[in-house]
């Protein structure tokens, strides 16, 4: 059984999800940069307390789930989310949907993906694909960072439904159903919706670790690794740092990319000039970022390494972190007409 | 990031999938370009890498002069801390300290034994003896 559903590739996994199953259910005019700002998906945090894989917990990104969420909540669109305690109960319901000719979006873990490079095996629960079918007791899968569909056996994908540790997927499924047509004045509100919300995620949230407040605090934070935790352990810090930002999901520029994507689409639903001009505020912030990467990597390559290298990496942050600031207030200040 | 800009170092992503980048073209649009990886997060994997083998080979070490079980050399191999051990398992974490005495290791049922084992991808004599055909 071979569900209707077209396979197609994208940058990150939760938007790429979105605009493919809200493709199929008739929403055509979904992209996954659209889908990205709709959902509000650009952040920074920097949690100093926490560690994750032996390094600094960093975000470009907002909480897992939400893009999906906020994308179809603004879209008017019914969103089904089911968690599951038994193993078998998960399976059951998941052939079932199958069986119903849906496509189901699902959680899953990365380290025990089948098909991808041992490289990339980490304790990450928060990845998203897509299950579309059933052939000869094999799921056929549709995950939106690879270039092609794929499969797995019942146990690949109940094992990966079930990875464990932070973020447990927990068998995790959705879907989504339409209720009417998304017309275009759809389109606009939720594009406004999802800047306003974007904007209030970047510059009001409470507290010195998260949003255009956060990069600044972590560039400072940076100046002070060399002597804190040493070159190793610095350049190790730094590389989590470079692959948070730039490794597959993000687009490159730690998502900024998208994001000036998704202004350029805006400015065809709502044509503010303000928009094509702001979106070029992200691409140079996304640059910034990558020249931040550069330096970065020469110091976990041992090239460079005096307080001076990273202080020249601390300052690119607040570099960053005052450009995004800039470009947030001035979306805030778009008169919408 | 100029579309012609974006890298296109073949890294271990690279041979099994290209990336989907953001980038601008010509004109200042943006559009999405293929890239087969970037020099710069490969470095950033490998020494991430070359800090786990120490790691593995670290709890060898360890694990060859008796001062710890097989289970810390598997647990480093699977990039795992104690935490994420216990709820794959189903131990307790005070239970999986336990086991990483090796005296304690030794005298393990082949049912608790297993429980590693699957866990870890290795079959129960592997998980004893850290005798694992590398993939």
């Amino acid at each position: 059984m071979r569900n209707n559903f077209q396979h197609a590739q994208a940058a990150h996994c939760e938007s790429g999800v979105t605009r493919n199953l809200l493709n199929i259910i008739g929403v055509e005019q979904m992209t996954e940069p659209l889908a990205f700002g709709i959902g509000s998906g650009l952040f920074f945090v920097y949690i100093p307390l926490i560690k994750i894989n032996n390094g600094p917990a960093i975000a470009f990104r907002s909480f897992p789930g939400i893009i999906f969420k906020k994308t179809c909540q603004a879209l008017n669109i019914d969103v089904t989310r089911k968690k599951f305690s038994s193993k078998q109960k998960a399976q059951e319901y998941l052939d079932k949907k199958l069986e119903e000719g849906y496509a189901v979006g699902c959680q899953v873990g990365v380290y025990y993906l089948p098909y991808f490079p041992k490289e990339y095996r980490f304790h990450f629960n928060a990845h998203n694909l897509i299950v579309f079918g059933k052939e000869n007791g094999k799921y056929l899968v549709s995950d939106p960072i690879m270039e092609h569909e794929t499969t797995m056996t019942e146990y690949e994908l109940e094992r990966v439904r079930f990875a464990k540790g932070a973020l447990a997927p927990k068998g995790q499924l959705y879907f989504a159903e339409k209720k009417g047509a998304v017309t275009n004045e759809t389109m606009q509100q939720a594009i406004k919706r999802g800047i306003k919300r974007n904007v209030v995620n970047m510059l009001h949230i409470p507290g010195a670790i998260g949003g255009v407040k956060g990069i600044a605090f972590t560039g400072k934070k940076i100046k002070n690794w060399r002597n804190k935790f040493g070159l190793h352990k610095s350049g190790l810090y730094l590389a989590q740092l470079v692959r948070m930002q730039e490794e597959i999901g993000t687009g490159g520029g730690g998502f900024r990319y998208i994001y000036g994507a998704f202004l350029q689409e805006a400015y065809e639903y709502l044509p503010v000039d303000e928009l094509m001009r702001l979106s070029n505020e992200f691409t140079k912030a996304g640059d910034l970022w990558r020249d931040a990467a550069v330096q970065a990597s020469g110091i976990y390559k041992g090239r460079l390494g005096s307080q001076e290298d990273f202080n020249v990496m601390g300052d690119y942050l607040r570099e960053i972190a005052a450009i995004e600031k800039k470009a947030f207030e001035d979306l805030s200040k778009i008169n919408w007409h | 990031m100029k579309k012609e800009d974006v890298p296109q170092d073949l890294g271990s992503l690279g041979k099994i999938t290209k990336e989907v980048c953001y980038a601008t073209d010509a004109s200042g649009k943006y559009t999405t370009e293929l890239s087969n990886g970037w020099q710069v997060k490969t470095n950033a994997l490998d020494i991430t890498w070359d800090d786990i083998n120490q790691k593995i080979a670290a709890a060898k070490e360890k694990v060859l002069c008796n001062e710890v079980s097989p289970i810390l050399f598997f647990m480093e191999k699977s990039v795992m801390n104690i935490g994420i051990l216990s709820s794959y398992t189903g131990f307790f974490k005070w239970q999986i300290k336990r086991h990483l005495k090796p005296a304690v290791f030794n005298k393990l049922s082949t049912k608790k034994l297993t429980r590693y084992a699957e866990v870890f991808n290795v079959s129960v004599d592997e998980l004893k003896t850290m005798n694992v055909h590398e993939e």
